[in-house]
């Protein structure tokens, strides 16, 4: 019962955050909105990446540090392939190089590690990150590379009669989060309705009673990385339209840890709804706690986004680690 | 032939308990740390000192606390660089406020000061553990980081938050020069690694290796491990810290609190794994293999005739301590290390195996 009460607690004093600007008439109503569409949407982009994570530790219990270099690895091939061939072709190609790449590690890293302890797998994947950062560089290139999808990067203007001066909304987060939309339902269609997406659950559930009845292993691991694969090439591909395709894709894409664990491992859900949580604290404690602290503490407020994912996730964490919605299977101490 | 025990019979406990209780090994030792006193600064130029010696050893050094947590715990942590940070800002701070410290008492302050800071953040690790513990721990290197660049008191309010150090000297004698800093070093890591070699065998040590091979288990026989992990957690981080203040003091001079990013904590980490976890030799050994892989790496490609460049030298690089990690994970989980406890078992019995 404490424990929930600690929830509820924080949770309510995100709540409070959240309105505080605008009770405290910190904010103009346009711009607060435009603020939390904002955190919205890079929220979405979180999701995207922390979607792959929990897709492959709900299979196969595998806590994937390589998402990161994965989207990346996806977003480089798209964009130097994309440079001499038409955009759907190399989306085809990079969808086949992402297979092809869930199958090598299925092969060379995740079969002869097989019943070892998570946190050796953990490193292993950190070997795997370290590996396609330098050879996605290797063999693309490492400067900033443009994806073009197509899409138009002017602003629109909205609620314009609501709002004195309006609200501006960038065309590619809505498609970002469009495209976040179409593959949450996607996948929820896969896992539910299909005899693979079935196996697939069977094994998240109890691997040796999924192998037992049948459900041949290693395929579904490769199955599942290659899904995590897709899943980090959409992420690469909204990504590297919105930022360019360029190296720190691989480290902004770690702010998705703290969205993994405290949206819940296990749950997709949680990774949708941690990535928005997080999206948004970030960007109200950059627009409105930051100059505060600075005008209080005398504390340069700036960056305060780099390290507020993280502590967010841990103080969560000290009261659920489980994360919101994670199933309640901890190892205790 | 040469390796062997026999003969040496143990006539008190005290030739029992030593810490290397075969002579070979002993005398190996010693005759390494008397070569790195006499016989290096014979042989050695400015440019082995300068990117090799130096870094190895206080790598090494940062290594060995990882592992204490890590390797000897069982608690992982992607913080190290962070904790480093720690040590040598309180070093910094602790130079220019108070000038008349020694040295070696600002060593053991910002030691000290790394200790506290680590113990705070491994208060997590009472409540969870193995995955949570990473993103805990990788929690505490990204706010450290923001807390150097970011508050200004930390760096003497410099006005591009890179801080550079005055010349060091030690009861009167100078360290500025490559070799002083090489014999200062070997001291100092000399001493600290001992003192880890004989605390992961007393009962703290034991008590760190139970926990980590199986808690609940460790819990039932009477060990504490709320005491165990925060233990564990501080002595790892007064390594750290003091690695982090040589790092800045005698390697770097001056030093933005990029040097101990995020980076800095997964080379650590690499270094154990690469090395052994669970073993101090292997501190030493991941950490020359660290510090001379970039420099072999440069060199090659321009011996046969092939200039690589800049990037493509550092891309390798990842690839190769990725495919290496995966390679000792499945191959040899216990690192190199461990390669060289069977070259000794081979060598026992040689040439007789049977």
């Amino acid at each position: 019962m404490t424990r929930r009460i600690g929830i509820v607690v924080l949770l309510a004093l995100l709540a409070a955050g959240l309105v505080a600007p605008v009770v405290l008439g910190a904010a103009p109503g346009g711009f607060y909105i435009e603020v939390l569409l904002g955190g919205l949407m890079a929220g979405v982009l979180y999701s995207l990446v922390a979607l792959g994570f929990v897709l492959i530790y709900k299979a196969s219990g595998v806590f994937n540090f390589a998402q990161g270099a994965m989207v990346l690895f996806a977003a480089l091939s798209m964009a130097r392939m994309g440079e001499v061939m038409p955009i759907w072709a190399s989306l085809v190609l990079t969808f086949g190089i992402m297979v092809v790449l869930a199958v090598l590690i299925e092969r060379l890293v995740l079969r002869p590690l097989v019943n070892q302890e998570g946190v050796t797998l953990l490193m292993a994947t950190l070997g795997i990150a370290y590996f396609l950062d330098g050879f996605g560089q290797t063999i693309w290139g490492s400067d900033i590379y443009k994806l073009d999808l197509g899409i138009s990067k002017e602003p629109a203007l909205i609620l314009e009669n609501v709002f004195e001066g309006g609200i501006l909304v960038s065309r590619e987060d809505v498609v970002a989060a469009a495209t976040a939309t179409v593959l949450v339902t996607f996948l929820a269609l896969f896992f539910r309705r299909t005899a693979v997406g079935r196996a697939l659950r069977a094994v998240a559930d109890d691997q040796q009673a999924a192998q037992s009845v049948g459900v041949p292993l290693n395929r579904i691991w490769t199955i599942v990385w290659s899904v995590a694969g897709v899943v980090a090439l959409v992420a690469g591909m909204v990504w590297g339209s919105k930022l360019g395709v360029q190296f720190s894709i691989s480290t902004v894409a770690l702010k998705s840890l703290p969205v993994v664990f405290l949206g819940g491992l296990t749950s997709v859900t949680g990774a949708i709804v941690g990535g928005l949580i997080i999206g948004v604290g970030e960007k109200m404690a950059a627009v409105f706690l930051g100059p505060w602290m600075a005008a209080t503490f005398g504390v340069a407020g700036g960056g305060i986004e780099d390290w507020f994912a993280y502590v967010l996730a841990l103080v969560f964490m000290l009261f659920r680690p489980e994360g919101l919605f994670g199933e309640v299977r901890i190892d205790r101490v | 032939m040469i390796y062997r025990e026999n003969g040496q019979f143990k006539t008190s406990y005290r030739a029992d308990q030593q810490i290397f209780p075969i002579v070979q090994d002993r005398v190996l030792v010693l005759g390494l740390v008397a070569f790195a006193v006499v016989g290096v600064p014979l042989l050695a130029g400015e440019y082995l000192y300068n990117a090799i010696l130096v870094p190895w050893l206080i790598l090494s050094l940062a290594a060995i606390g990882l592992n204490l947590v890590v390797g000897y715990c069982g608690q992982i942590s992607l913080g190290a660089g962070g904790i480093m940070a720690v040590g040598a800002y309180a070093a910094y701070n602790l130079f220019i406020r108070v000038p008349a410290l020694n040295f070696l008492v600002v060593l053991l302050l910002a030691g000290g000061a790394a200790a506290a800071v680590g113990m705070l953040f491994g208060i997590p690790s009472l409540r969870i553990k193995g995955l949570y513990l990473a993103v805990a721990t990788l929690a505490a290197q990204f706010f450290l980081d923001w807390l150097f660049s970011r508050v200004g008191w930390f760096t003497n309010y410099a006005s591009s938050g890179s801080v550079s150090t005055p010349a060091l000297d030690l009861f009167g004698v100078s360290i500025a020069a490559p070799a002083r800093k090489f014999l200062f070093l070997v001291g100092v890591v000399t001493a600290l690694a001992l003192i880890a070699k004989n605390l992961v065998r007393s009962s703290i040590g034991r008590a760190w290796m139970a926990t980590r091979d199986m808690d609940v288990a460790a819990e039932v026989i009477g060990i504490r491990p709320v005491h165990a992990k925060l233990t564990a957690f501080g002595v790892s981080s007064f390594y750290l810290g003091v690695a982090g203040a040589l790092w800045g003091f005698v390697y770097l001079g001056s030093w933005e609190p990029l040097a101990f990013d995020i980076n800095m904590a997964l080379n650590l980490l690499f270094m154990i794994i690469i090395g052994g976890l669970g073993s101090i030799l292997g501190c030493f050994l991941g950490a020359a293999f660290m510090v001379i892989l970039p420099i072999f790496l440069n060199r090659v490609p321009s011996w046969l005739g092939v200039p690589l460049s800049t990037a493509m030298i550092s891309n390798l690089e990842h690839m190769i301590f990725g495919g290496l990690i995966i390679f000792f994970l499945i191959v040899e989980p216990h690192g190199l290390a461990r390669l060289w406890a069977i070259a000794k078992d081979k060598l026992r019995l040689w040439p007789f195996p049977h």
